[in-house]
């Protein structure tokens, strides 16, 4: 089935673009650090209460998920950006070349995950200086990890931008996706401690068990086990890309 | 006759809307077809399904031999789009914008650098190539997408109103940049527009537009005959029974004053209809263009479709109207 094809060249293409438009709007790199740093220094500072993890304090406790948080915000926000894309004749130069489906969600999500991963790194260079030694196996298997979230973000949330209409959309993706799957994603505390219903929630959160894993990786100590975190992660990861490529199939102009 | 594309009855409905109400077309291979009509008479939908980007209600329709439907990207490797609206990347040079687009089409990789520099040549653009698209003038943009739209050589070009929102001057570049590439390379092109001068000056034949159907199609000195000729108007001696016999004239009728002819090709038989004029004051010609054939044709004067009844007014109303 066409559908299902990979143009590898087309691939790059689509990423290149995205990365090269990425490092042009350096104020956006920035900004996106912003609301992150303040909750790993004014929260984990703040509410430097206990922390679950021996040896570490609320703020090291907190870094992880804060890393995860800047990969969902920053991919799923990117996804969503194609709703706007869709409405100028800017997404048509892409819709109507000669790529299945297939290679433009596969591009575009790569190029997401760049943008998003490269945030991950710079809040990673971040933590490593003032909140956490960090070691550079820490820091190798923290950055592959970066990598698979973004991807996984990215694909919710072009998945999502495919589908959805209008503006509105994005603010209503805002709030009833991302916050509750941050929220919900135990970043900020301890599941083990948490209610059924909470654990329940938490459950059924994709990025759960990225900060788990991100957790193991980076203070050796999570929830799950590593294997299940990361069976979770790679699992959501394939079936977001397949929900992406049926979306993307089904994109039309929007006029 | 070698049809490139070949459409049977090709419809597209918004709701109860018809924007596009089942179009048969044929279109040569190496011809420039123009699609003249007023705003949202659906041009831009015809040419969306021809170009794969929105699927027929009914309908079927061949680019290049390939099914649009069941063979997108068969069609797609044929054909190079220049949309209505900029969609080149503002944050990416003119150079960059040509290289993804050519490796997006599966240019190989080798050639890629000299049909840039070909296509940087032929709108003009080279001194400007390494900028940021940002940086660019209205005119300059759709010179690039015109460059893109043709970079990786397609069969068929389809233009969207290629010289929407243009000043004159810019105008007149991009139409020259048209006949130039007809000239060096035979390329079927598409093109819709609301302008008739355009219509008149690059296209071999005008489909005339309105309400999602074609109304008329033909070269354009032919659907000006069908609408009866030019006008020639004599004041001061004429008299009807002088072009008695001659049968390029249709009609000879006095009006304000003055002996109003209708002729066919007024200005190879100019020199006739003076000869059988003993005296005269004034002469006055008036070629009869594609706003009288527009007029004719649908009804109603182009201008007044201007800025109103878009599509999505007509979305709007056949709404209202349930």
């Amino acid at each position: 089935m066409r559908l299902w094809s990979v143009d590898l060249n087309a691939v790059y293409a689509l990423l290149l673009r995205e990365v090269k438009i990425y490092v042009r709007e350096k104020e956006r790199i920035v900004a996106v650090l912003v609301s992150p740093l303040l909750f790993l220094f004014v929260m984990g500072r703040g509410l430097s209460g206990r922390s679950p993890v021996a040896g570490y304090d609320y703020q090291q406790f907190i870094f992880p998920g804060i890393l995860c948080m800047v990969l969902l915000f920053t991919a799923v926000t990117y996804g969503l950006y194609i709703i706007w894309d869709k409405r100028l004749d800017f997404l048509k130069e892409v819709l109507a070349a000669p790529i299945s489906r297939t290679t433009l969600f596969l591009g575009k999500s790569l190029g997401g995950t760049a943008g998003a991963a490269a945030e991950g790194a710079l809040l990673l260079a971040v933590g490593a200086a003032f909140v956490l030694p960090i070691g550079p196996a820490r820091a190798a298997g923290a950055l592959g990890l970066c990598a698979l979230i973004a991807f996984l973000m990215a694909n919710i949330g072009l998945t999502l931008g495919a589908r959805m209409r209008s503006m509105e959309g994005f603010g209503l993706a805002m709030s009833f996706l991302t916050w509750p799957m941050f929220l919900f994603g135990g970043a900020l505390f301890d599941l083990s401690g948490a209610g059924r219903w909470l654990r329940l929630a938490a459950c059924a959160d994709p990025f759960t068990y990225c900060v788990d894993l991100m957790r193991w990786i980076l203070l050796g100590w999570g929830v799950f086990s590593p294997a299940l975190d990361l069976a979770a992660v790679l699992a959501f990861c394939l079936a977001t890309a397949v929900l992406g490529v049926y979306a993307f199939g089904g994109l039309q102009q929007s006029r | 006759m070698d049809a490139v594309i070949e459409t049977r009855g090709l419809t597209k409905r918004f709701g109860e809307l018809a924007a596009v109400d089942g179009i048969d077309l044929s279109v040569r291979e190496g011809e420039v077809l123009a699609l003249l009509g007023p705003n949202g008479a659906g041009k831009t939908t015809f040419i969306s399904m021809l170009c794969t980007l929105l699927k027929p209600t009914s309908g079927s329709a061949f680019v290049a031999g390939h099914d649009v439907v069941r063979d997108e990207l068969g069609v797609r490797k044929n054909i190079g789009i220049v949309f209505q609206e900029p969609s080149v990347d503002d944050l990416l040079t003119g150079e960059e914008n040509l290289y993804l687009h050519s490796m997006l089409y599966g240019v190989a990789r080798r050639e890629i650098a000299p049909r840039m520099e070909r296509m940087l040549d032929l709108v003009g653009l080279r001194a400007r190539a390494g900028d940021l698209v940002r940086a660019y003038s209205g005119g300059m943009r759709r010179r690039l997408e015109i460059a893109r739209g043709l970079i990786h050589e397609p069969r068929i070009l389809f233009l969207d109103e290629p010289t929407l929102g243009l000043d004159p001057a810019s105008r007149q570049a991009v139409w020259g940049h048209i006949r130039d590439l007809r000239r060096r390379k035979p390329t079927t092109i598409i093109l819709t527009t609301h302008y008739l001068e355009e219509a008149d000056s690059l296209s071999d034949r005008v489909a005339i537009i309105d309400r999602g159907r074609i109304r008329e199609l033909g070269t354009p000195e032919e659907l000006k005959r069908k609408v009866g000729g030019d006008i020639v108007r004599f004041k001061g001696g004429p008299r009807p029974e002088d072009f008695a016999g001659l049968d390029f004239v249709h009609e000879a009728v006095w009006e304000d004053g003055a002996l109003r002819l209708t002729v066919s090709d007024a200005p190879r038989h100019l020199k006739e209809l003076l000869g059988r004029c003993p005296v005269v004051d004034e002469v006055e010609v008036r070629r009869v263009s594609l706003d009288d054939v527009f007029l004719k044709f649908t009804g109603r004067a182009m201008a007044e479709e201007e800025g109103q009844d878009t599509i999505f007014e007509r979305i709007a109303l056949a709404r209202s109207r349930k």
